[in-house]
């Protein structure tokens, strides 16, 4: 009977599971894996070795890296002020970082497209205050711009919540066993938000890495990041299997940043601990 | 007794246009278990949190041992706090929740080595070194607080209700705990309840609050005893608070009965609160049946008034039977006494309820709803 509600409340979470997640990464896996007759290959694996996919890589890596660096630096401030703010006033300070993630994101990166063009919003007032105008737009300058504009609230929410949990006594304690301002920060907040940050750094960075909206928005079409490689396979040149063997590569990278991310939280979490 | 470790001179404190602490005044004295005592929202906390540094009085100072420290920051004080909920680093290890503020310092680590072995052993947790606080209980966690706190060998230990989150049993170990490190340590320790067998367990000094009021300050058995006002008498321990009118000196009326007491100089025929706590008042059973003059009833009369030549006449209501004695209500005079007894009267047994005149406590009736919560200066 147990064994039976049990399938009962099981079962619907399996089979999405099954439909959504394991096949899919099965198919991807099995086209990444062959050529178009069927049969096992490395090639579509190889194909990431070309100097153009090369370049697209890790400019993504560099572009994303730089992107959530921008984001956290931004991000933690902000949260510590919003947490030092009293009622009324955080909650609607809150919602104007939320309320952008409600609206389509394509229409954001237009948006921003629109304002950084040659001769599009900024610069005309740029222009009519005499100022030297900003030709970011197809650069990727503008690339991370958007990046980090689409992206900031994913840092700042986590880093919030994690800085909320905090009892304030906690920080009080700090105070009162001698440490000044600098000290409490370092030894008592940061540690005890890290993993708010950590997975700040994974909402930004993973996104980041594999997106292919806002460089071909905002970096027109000759600067190609990874996710555009991959989209043109399938887009394009109708190839799957290697469209499937880029992204199993670019599954990797991100596995691989995961990993590291997870080792300094444990590394910083033993660090705090023999301060 | 020794001298005055910490002034606190005409303290106020507002939030939000609420005042919460008026013109406050208090003196502590070195190694003294002083408890702040009252309800919530007395401004009990507030007083400790101005001692600590977490807040800044709007008017008033705060001496210390001469010095004026009213907004010296809290990292610069000589007092360490045992947070409310222990506020422990819960990132780090035992050993190095211990070690924060001796590390802060920059001792050296033979020292903090030496001072965490010393601290655990103080509160009797060796070996806990290398735990992490989310694995300890909250009774051990609460030691490992008060261990951070005092490996800094401050003047002044402040504790926020901190064994407020404990239960019934281990609560009373802590108490002997806390009394045993207070003695140890020979420090001055502040603390703040509202439980006022807590305080009266501990203390050596009680402060009575009651909203940003003093209402009484003053040893247990003080407070205890000679309350000096209706709400002392209310919130500590449990008595039969009544009106009363002072006939003269030593004579007390109580729902048109006159009693005989100790008290003098209130005047004549001044109305007065009236304190009469539940394990004083002693009853005496009347049989069953008998009219006024038989003498089982003068025999009952007879011992009631060797008690108090006053006494009331009243009917058990309830009985609880609570281990060391039983808890009564007597109907008498349309007020429900209280009455504490080791001997037990069935329900419905008539009796006559006696107190001895020293065992009555009088008290002046505050003249306006407003002074109810009049400050009293220092004892």
């Amino acid at each position: 009977m147990r064994k039976l509600r049990k399938l009962w409340l099981d079962g619907p979470y399996l089979v999405w599971m099954a439909a959504f997640i394991i096949i899919p990464l099965f198919t991807i896996v099995y086209y990444g894996l062959t050529d178009k007759s069927g049969a096992f290959t490395w090639n579509n694996i190889l194909e990431m070795g070309t100097p153009e996919r090369m370049k697209a890589l890790l400019l993504s890596l560099i572009l994303s890296l730089i992107a959530t660096a921008f984001c956290l630096v931004m991000a933690y401030p902000l949260a510590l002020i919003l947490t030092g703010m009293k009622g009324g006033a955080t909650a609607f300070i809150v919602s104007i970082f939320i309320i952008p993630m409600w609206m389509n994101s394509l229409l954001r990166i237009l948006a921003w497209q629109t304002l950084l063009e040659r001769n599009g919003v900024i610069n005309q007032i740029l222009g009519m205050l005499h100022l030297p105008k900003l030709y970011i737009i197809n650069t990727p300058y503008a690339i991370a711009l958007g990046m980090i504009y689409d992206f900031l609230p994913f840092m700042i929410l986590p880093i919030y919540n994690s800085l909320q949990k905090i009892d304030p006594n906690v920080v009080n304690a700090a105070y009162d066993l001698g440490a000044n301002k600098f000290q409490t920060f370092w030894k008592v907040i940061f540690p005890l938000t890290l993993p708010g940050v950590i997975s700040g750094i994974t909402m930004v960075f993973v996104p980041a890495l594999t997106t292919f909206v806002i460089s071909s928005f905002l970096g027109g079409s000759k600067i190609l990041l990874i996710g555009n490689v991959i989209e043109q396979q399938f887009t394009q040149v109708g190839d799957w299997n290697v469209g499937s063997g880029l992204s199993l590569v670019l599954m990797v990278f991100i596995l691989i940043s995961m990993a590291v991310m997870q080792h300094y939280d444990k590394a910083a979490d033993e660090e705090t601990t023999k301060l | 007794m020794s001298n005055r470790l910490i002034d606190l001179q005409h303290i106020t404190k507002a939030f939000d246009g609420t005042v919460v602490l008026d013109d406050f005044n208090l003196y502590i004295r070195e190694n003294e278990f002083l408890t702040l005592l009252g309800p919530s929202g007395c401004g009990k906390t507030t007083t400790l949190r101005i001692l600590g540094g977490f807040e800044t009085p709007d008017q008033g100072k705060v001496i210390f041992d001469g010095q004026d420290i009213t907004s010296l920051a809290p990292n610069k004080r000589q007092l360490n706090t045992v947070f409310q909920k222990y506020a422990l680093f819960t990132h780090m290890s035992v050993a190095e929740n211990i070690a924060f503020g001796l590390r802060i310092r920059k001792k050296s680590e033979d020292y903090i080595r030496e001072k965490i072995r010393y601290a655990l052993k103080l509160v009797n947790l060796e070996g806990y070194e290398e735990r992490t606080p989310d694995s300890l209980s909250g009774g051990q966690q609460q030691r490992i607080a008060i261990a951070r706190a005092i490996v800094n060998e401050p003047k002044v230990l402040l504790l926020d209700e901190p064994l407020g989150a404990l239960d019934l049993k281990l609560r009373q170990d802590m108490q002997y705990e806390l009394i045993r490190l207070k003695n140890e340590l020979g420090i001055t320790f502040i603390y703040v309840t509202h439980d006022q067998e807590e305080a009266l367990t501990m203390s050596d000094t009680i402060v009575v609050m009651n909203q940003g009021y003093i209402q009484q300050v003053g040893t247990p058995e003080d407070i205890y005893n000679e309350p000096q006002n209706a709400f002392v008498a209310d919130f500590i321990g449990d008595s039969n608070l009544i009106d009363g009118t002072m006939i003269q000196d030593q004579l007390v009326e109580i729902f048109g009965v006159k009693f005989a007491c100790v008290d003098t100089g209130f005047g004549t025929n001044k109305p007065v609160d009236v304190v009469i706590r539940p394990e004083d008042l002693e009853l005496f059973a009347v049989p069953e049946g008998e009219d006024t003059q038989s003498s089982a009833y003068q025999e009952a009369v007879r011992s009631a008034e060797r008690l108090n030549p006053g006494y009331f006449e009243g009917t058990v209501s309830h009985v609880i039977f609570k281990g060391m004695h039983y808890e009564m209500e007597v109907m008498a005079h349309g007020f429900e006494w209280l009455v504490l007894s080791t001997r037990m009267f069935q329900v419905g047994t008539k009796v006559l309820m006696s107190v001895d005149p020293f065992n009555i406590q009088i008290m002046k009736k505050p003249e306006s709803e407003d002074e109810k919560a009049v400050g009293l200066e220092e004892m």
